[in-house]
C-alpha cells in the first residue's frame, strides 16, 4: 500500500510546476493549463488526505472526495469565463499576449 | 384720653392730605382752572394744618405725653426694626403747625404770584406743576417732623431736598431774568450737591448710632447716648459733629451755606416757604430733637454754637453789599439760621425754636412782600412797554423779544419810591423789617433777645458775635427799606409799579399780624414762657430766663442806631439812578468783599471745585483715556491679543503647526500613493508573483514560528 507522503510529494511537485507555469508563461491558454495543474494538485492532496483519514479512523467519510468535485466544478466554470474573456480580448486586440493586457494599473 | 386716641388716628393725614391734593392736581390739573388748582393745593395744605392743630390739642390734653401712631411696617432686617410711626409730641406738633400754617398762607399767596409769574415768563401750563411740587414739599416736611426715628426723619430730609431742587429749578430753562440759560437749573444742582455733602454727614451719624446703640428710634438712641457715662465721649462727639455737617448742609451754615443765595433762582413763594420758613429750619429741628445726645457732648455743642454765631455774623456782612432784594433776604436768612443754630448749640432749645417760629413768620412775610415788589415792578415794566408798543405798533413777536430785554425787577437799584405806588406792600415790609431787626415789641425782638440772653449767660463769645450780627441785620434791612420804598423812582418801571392783588396781600397781612404778635408765644415774664413750658414736655426742664434789660436795651439801641446810620447813608440823600452805593467809597475793599460775598464761591471754585474738575479731567484724560483706554486696553490687551492671534496663533501655531501638519499629511499621502501605485503595474504575472511570494512568506512564518 502506497504511503500518503508520496501523494503529497507528487501533489507539491504538480503545484510547483503549475505555479511556475503561471509566473513564467505569457500565453493565457498555457496559464490556464497551469492553473488547472495547481487545482488538480490540490485535488490530489484532498483525495490523499481523505484516504489517510479513512484509514486512520477505519470508516469512510468522503469529505475530501466530495470537495474535489466542488473544485472540479469551480474550475470548469472558471475556465468557461476565462476562455470567454480571452476570446473577447483577442477580438479587440488581435493578440492574447498576457503582458499586453496591462491597462488596469495605478 | 378717648378723644386724644381719636385725634391721633388722624396723624397719617399730615402726609396724606397734601398727597391727596398733589394727586388731584396731577391727574386733573390740565382741566382745572388756575383758581381751582390753587384752591385744591391750599385746602390740602390747610387740612394738614387742621390736623396739626388737633394733634397739638391732643398733646396738651395728654399733658405732653409722647404719642405714637404706627401706620405701617417698614424695615425689619436683622436687628434693625423700623416702622412708619408718627411721633406726636410738643416739639413735633410745634414744627407741624409752623410748616402747615405758614405753608398754607404761602400756597394762597402763590395762587396770585404764580399767575403773574407764569404770564411774565410766557410759560403757560406750569401752574399745576408748581402746586404739585408745593404739596409734595408739605408732605415731605411732615414726614421729616413727624418721624419717630432718624431714618424716617432722613426720608423727609431727602424729600424736602428733592422738592427744593425741583422748585429752585422750576424755571429750569432760563435764568432769573427769563433769558434762555441753564443758570436756574445750575442753582438747583448746586443746592442738591451742597446738601449731598451734609446728607453724607447725617448718614454717617445714623450709621454710628445704629452701630453703637443698635437702633435708630429716637428714644432708644437717646437711652444709649445717656448710658455712656463719660462726658464728651468720642462716640457722641463724632455723632453730633456728623449731624452738624448735616445741619450745615440743610440749614445753610458755614461752610455749606453757599447754595442758599443761589436758591433764590426759584419763584419767590418757594424762597419764602422752603428757603426761609420751613425746610432750612430742619437742621435746627434736628439739633433740638437730638438734644439728649448733644447735652452729653458739650464740646460739640460749643462747635455748633460757634458755627451758628460765625455764620450769623458772616452772612450779615454779605447782606449789606447785595443789590438783589431777594439776595439780601437770602443772606439774612442764613444769618438768622445762624442765630437759631447758635441757640440750639448752646442748649437753649426753646430760644432756638422760638426764633425758628417767629423767623418763619417775619421772613416769610419779607420774602412774599419782596415777591410782591418784584411783581409790582414787572407790572410797571409791562405797563411802560405796552404804552411804548402801542405807539410803535410793533408785532406780537417783537413785543416778546422786547420783554426779554434786560430788566431786573429784583435789583434794588431799579426800585425807589415804591412807598406811594405800593402802600400795602410797603407797610407789610416795614412790619417784617422791624420784626427782623428786633425792635420792640415785634416778634423778632423777643426771640432774638432770648437767644442773646442765653449767650450772654453761657457763651460770651457767641453773645458778641450775635450782637454785632444783630446790628448788621438792622442796618441791611434799613438799607433795603430806604432803597426800595423811599426816594425817587430810579426807573420807569418803578414809577409805574402797581400794587398786588388781594389774594397776595391778605396772606401777607396774616403773616404781618403773626410777626407783630408772635412774641406773645414766649414772653419772658413770670407766668408766661408758654412755649418753654410746652416744649418742656419734650425737652425736659427748661431754664426760663426773665427779661434782662441790659441785653434787651443794648440790642434795641444797636438796632435803632443801625437804622439811623442806614437812614444817614441811604435815606437822607436817596440813591440816584446809576449812582454807586454810598458805602463803596468809605469802606473800599471791605465793601467789595461784601458785594462779592467775600469771594467764598470763587474760593470754593479755586480750592475745591476747579482742582476737583482738573482732577476729574486728569483722571478722565490721562488715567482713564490714555492709561486705561489707550495703554491698558488698546496697547496691552488688544496688542497682546493681536500678537497672540496674528503671530503666535496664526503665524506659528496655525500656519506652521496645524496647517503645516495638514499639508504634510497631504504631501506624504501623495508621495506614498505616487510610489505605491507603481506596484499596481497591470502585469498579471507580477501580481501572481506577489501572491506567490506572500504565500511563501506566510508559510515560512507558520513553519518557522
Amino acid at each position: 500500500m502506497i504511503s500518503t507522503d508520496y501523494y503529497i510529494i507528487l501533489s507539491a511537485i504538480l503545484f510547483t510546476i503549475g505555479a511556475l507555469g503561471v509566473l513564467i508563461r505569457r500565453n493565457p491558454l498555457v496559464i490556464f493549463m497551469s492553473i488547472e495543474l495547481m487545482l488538480n494538485a490540490a485535488n490530489l492532496a484532498f483525495v490523499a488526505f481523505g484516504r489517510s483519514w479513512e484509514i486512520a479512523k477505519g470508516e469512510a467519510f468522503f469529505n475530501g472526495q466530495i470537495f474535489v468535485f466542488f473544485v472540479i466544478a469551480v474550475a470548469a466554470a472558471e475556465v468557461a469565463v476565462g476562455l470567454a474573456l480571452i476570446v473577447e480580448i483577442f477580438k479587440t486586440k488581435k493578440n492574447i499576449n498576457i503582458d499586453e493586457m496591462n491597462s488596469l494599473k495605478g | 384720653m378717648h378723644l386724644s386716641k381719636t385725634i391721633i388716628s388722624l396723624a397719617p393725614w399730615l402726609v396724606f392730605a397734601p398727597l391727596t391734593g398733589l394727586l388731584i392736581n396731577l391727574i386733573f390739573g390740565r382741566r382745572f382752572s388756575e383758581k381751582t388748582i390753587g384752591a385744591v393745593a391750599s385746602l390740602a395744605s390747610g387740612a394738614a394744618f387742621v390736623v396739626s392743630a388737633l394733634l397739638a390739642y391732643a398733646v396738651s390734653i395728654n399733658h405732653g405725653e409722647v404719642m405714637r401712631w404706627r401706620l405701617a411696617e417698614w424695615i425689619h432686617v436683622g436687628t434693625l426694626n423700623l416702622d412708619w410711626i408718627f411721633r406726636i409730641d410738643s416739639l413735633s406738633t410745634t414744627m407741624m403747625l409752623v410748616v402747615s400754617g405758614v405753608g398754607t398762607l404761602i400756597h394762597i399767596y402763590a395762587i396770585g404770584y404764580m399767575h403773574e409769574d407764569v404770564r411774565f415768563k410766557h410759560q403757560e401750563g406750569r401752574f399745576a406743576r408748581f402746586f404739585i411740587f408745593l404739596n409734595l414739599f408739605i408732605a415731605a416736611m411732615m414726614i421729616l417732623v413727624s418721624g419717630d426715628s432718624y431714618l424716617m426723619l432722613f426720608v423727609g430730609w431727602e424729600g424736602v431736598g428733592l422738592c427744593s431742587f425741583l422748585l429752585i429749578g422750576f424755571w429750569f430753562e432760563m435764568d432769573t431774568l427769563g433769558r434762555p440759560s441753564w443758570a436756574n437749573s445750575d442753582a438747583g444742582n448746586k443746592a442738591f450737591i451742597a446738601n449731598r455733602i451734609g446728607d453724607f454727614g447725617f448718614l454717617i451719624a445714623a450709621f454710628l448710632m445704629f452701630w453703637n446703640f443698635g437702633s435708630l428710634q429716637f428714644d432708644q438712641v437717646f437711652l444709649g447716648a445717656s448710658s455712656l457715662s463719660a462726658i464728651n465721649s468720642p462716640l457722641t462727639v463724632a455723632i453730633t459733629l456728623f449731624l452738624l455737617l448735616g445741619v450745615a448742609g440743610k440749614s445753610a451754615q458755614i461752610p455749606l451755606y453757599v447754595w442758599l443765595p443761589d436758591a433764590m433762582a426759584g419763584p419767590t413763594p418757594v424762597s419764602a416757604l422752603i428757603h426761609a420758613a420751613t425746610m432750612v429750619t430742619a437742621g435746627v429741628y434736628l439739633v433740638a430733637r437730638s438734644a439728649p445726645i448733644y447735652t452729653t457732648a458739650p464740646a460739640a455743642q460749643y462747635l455748633v454754637a460757634m458755627t451758628g454765631a460765625i455764620t450769623a455774623l458772616f452772612a450779615a456782612t454779605i447782606a449789606i453789599g447785595q443789590y438783589d432784594i431777594k439776595k439780601v433776604l437770602a443772606y439774612s436768612t442764613i444769618s438768622q439760621l445762624g442765630f437759631m443754630v447758635a441757640a440750639v448749640g448752646m442748649g437753649a432749645y426753646v430760644a432756638g425754636m422760638f426764633h425758628l417760629i417767629t423767623h418763619a413768620f417775619f421772613k416769610a412775610l419779607l420774602f412774599l412782600s419782596a415777591g410782591s415788589v418784584i411783581l409790582g415792578l414787572e407790572r410797571g415794566h409791562h405797563h411802560k412797554k405796552e404804552s411804548d408798543d402801542s405807539r410803535r405798533r410793533r408785532s406780537r413777536d417783537a413785543e416778546r423779544s422786547h420783554s426779554l430785554e434786560l430788566f431786573d425787577p429784583g435789583d434794588m437799584r431799579n426800585m425807589g419810591g415804591l412807598r406811594k405806588s405800593m402802600p400795602v406792600t410797603f407797610w407789610l415790609y416795614i412790619v417784617g423789617t422791624l420784626a427782623l431787626a428786633g425792635i420792640f415789641p415785634f416778634a423778632g425782638f423777643w426771640s432774638k433777645d432770648e437767644i442773646l440772653l442765653d449767650a450772654r449767660l453761657h457763651f460770651p463769645a457767641v453773645y458778641w458775635l450775635l450782637t454785632i450780627a444783630a446790628f448788621f441785620t438792622a442796618f441791611y434791612m434799613g438799607r433795603q427799606i430806604w432803597m426800595v420804598f423811599f426816594g425817587e423812582s430810579r426807573t420807569e418801571a418803578a414809577a409805574h409799579a402797581e400794587e398786588s392783588p388781594r389774594v397776595m396781600t391778605v396772606p401777607l397781612m396774616v403773616l404781618a399780624a403773626l410777626s407783630v404778635l408772635g412774641g406773645g408765644l414766649n414772653l419772658p415774664f413770670k407766668g408766661f414762657h408758654q412755649l418753654g413750658h410746652w416744649l418742656e414736655y419734650t425737652l425736659g426742664k427748661v431754664e426760663s430766663l426773665p427779661l434782662d434789660l441790659t441785653v434787651a436795651g443794648v440790642s434795641t439801641l444797636l438796632a435803632l442806631t443801625a437804622i439811623f446810620v442806614s437812614w444817614l447813608l441811604y435815606g437822607r440823600t436817596p440813591l440816584q439812578a446809576g449812582q454807586p452805593d454810598p458805602l463803596k467809597k468809605p469802606l473800599g475793599f471791605l465793601f467789595a468783599g461784601m458785594e462779592n460775598k467775600w469771594f467764598v464761591d470763587e474760593g470754593y471754585f479755586a480750592v475745591i471745585i476747579n482742582p476737583f474738575k482738573k482732577l476729574s479731567q486728569f483722571l478722565a484724560d490721562v488715567i482713564d483715556w490714555r492709561f486705561w483706554h489707550d495703554f491698558v486696553h488698546d496697547t496691552l490687551i488688544v496688542g497682546t491679543y493681536n500678537w497672540l492671534s496674528t503671530i503666535a496663533l496664526d503665524r506659528y501655531a496655525d500656519q506652521k503647526g496645524i496647517d503645516a501638519f495638514a499639508n504634510w499629511l497631504g504631501t506624504a499621502t501623495h508621495w506614498i500613493s505616487e510610489n505605491v501605485r507603481k506596484i499596481q503595474n497591470g502585469f498579471v504575472r507580477s501580481y501572481a508573483l506577489a501572491v506567490m511570494l506572500g504565500v511563501v512568506v506566510i508559510l515560512g512564518y507558520l513553519i518557522l514560528k
